[in-house]
């Protein structure tokens, strides 16, 4: 990597101000490419690492009808991650340095994934809540100024509008069945609520790498103005069904026309985040597990590409 | 160093008549294995006519520095634009 020119870094400046696209043999300054692959590299590991908690299900799903929305839902959420590692790739790392600084533990993944998904009602909550704040956060980021990285979330947001609704429906189904079933889905929610709140990261005031995300416009939205945005299209969602917002100062401010949540334990948060929440070991375990069990496939795989090819 | 097999860059057809677009990019150790990584990723919808893949170290492409200088002989040459040309008064459906 080399210092831009002032020619070069006026030219990425200047694109940035005109709200176009930077593209991947553009020149671009070393912070705005790290800050980019940090950025979609997460990424692309929390829809890979999504798809454990989901897959927990798939053998148990309540009916053959919610079984394959759930295996679709889940291929979704690999073809998602592969997407996304496609438009990291661009900005020259590979494949490989992924999956090794996730190994490490370098390279997060969205906290939310080291929950457990103990009964049916969490594929529900999953989906309604998580996807649901997933989806405010990507439509956010659709403008953002990297143009693989763009459109990869343009791709996504129109994919996963049904993640969505499958959740809810899941939810709203439970909530008119039985009292047994009417509480497991509050308990879903109970659990769910915020840890989905915080998937949006941490309150403005404490978010260290915003000012140059903003700069740059790679994030276009701040934390809050997101989580608040969820926030007041979910609340309505849960009455409807019936649900209970579990926060007892949940209310709604009449002159803001948004709704006011409690205290966040931000110090769970940071706690899932350090590796300390119910599943991390697991989910990285059985990542690993997986890549290595996959290993002689592609090496098969390349051997007899190389034994076909034909001289040119 | 784990074999992550070659990059292969994906172009979709939407419908039968439009162009390909680029789509995005998938790993394969051959042209088979990159058509069904493309299917499998890029066209779970079933709104794909057509699928390309081709090698990502195979193209070749201009950069933006490159871009004024490798383009400009176009630059001089208005007459290519019908709007150059003019027309007699009162000549119609040309």
């Amino acid at each position: 990597m080399a210092v831009l020119t002032e020619a070069q870094t006026e030219f990425f400046e200047a694109k940035i101000a005109r709200d176009e696209k930077i593209e991947p043999r553009d020149p671009m300054p070393d912070g705005y490419r790290a800050h980019l692959i940090r950025q979609i590299s997460q990424h692309a590991h929390s829809e890979v690492i999504g798809m454990q908690p989901e897959g927990n299900w798939v053998t148990r799903a309540s009916s053959l009808r919610a079984k394959l929305i759930l295996l679709a839902k889940i291929q979704d959420e690999c073809g998602h991650g592969l997407y996304l590692y496609s438009a990291a790739e661009t900005l020259g790392i590979s494949r490989d340095e992924m999956l090794a600084q996730l190994h490490a533990g370098k390279a997060k993944y969205s906290s939310i994934f080291n929950y457990p998904t103990l009964t049916w009602a969490d594929i529900g909550a999953i989906g309604w809540l998580v996807d649901g704040a997933a989806i405010v956060n990507q439509v956010s980021l659709q403008r953002t100024s990297y143009g693989p990285y763009s459109r990869a979330m343009v791709r996504i947001c129109k994919e996963e509008s049904f993640h969505q609704r499958q959740g809810y429906e899941i939810m709203a189904q439970m909530m008119a069945g039985t009292r047994k079933q009417r509480a497991m889905a509050q308990d879903a929610m109970n659990r769910w609520w915020a840890p989905a709140l915080m998937m949006f990261g941490p309150p403005d005031n404490d978010s260290p790498r915003s000012h140059d995300a903003f700069n740059w416009k790679i994030k276009r939205e701040s934390n809050d103005t997101l989580r608040q945005r969820f926030i007041d299209k979910t609340v309505q969602q849960a009455e409807v069904i019936g649900l209970t917002i579990p926060d007892p100062d949940l209310k709604f401010n009449e002159a803001t026309k948004h709704y006011e949540i409690g205290p966040l334990n931000w110090k769970e948060f940071y706690d899932v985040i350090k590796g300390n929440g119910p599943c991390n070991r697991q989910r990285m375990e059985h990542h690993m597990q997986v890549h290595e069990d996959g290993a002689w496939v592609r090496e098969a795989a390349q051997k007899a590409a190389l034994n076909g090819q034909k001289p040119a | 160093m784990d074999n992550q097999l070659n990059i292969w860059e994906v172009f979709t057809q939407s419908k039968p008549g439009q162009p390909y677009r680029h789509a995005g990019s998938v790993h394969a150790s051959d042209r088979q294995m990159a058509l069904q990584n493309a299917r499998d990723s890029y066209t779970r919808r079933g709104e794909t006519s057509g699928l390309w893949v081709v090698r990502a170290e195979d193209i070749a492409a201009t950069t933006i520095e490159d871009n004024p200088s490798f383009f400009d002989p176009n630059d001089d040459k208005i007459y290519r634009l019908p709007s150059f040309y003019t027309m007699p008064e009162g000549a119609k459906n040309i």
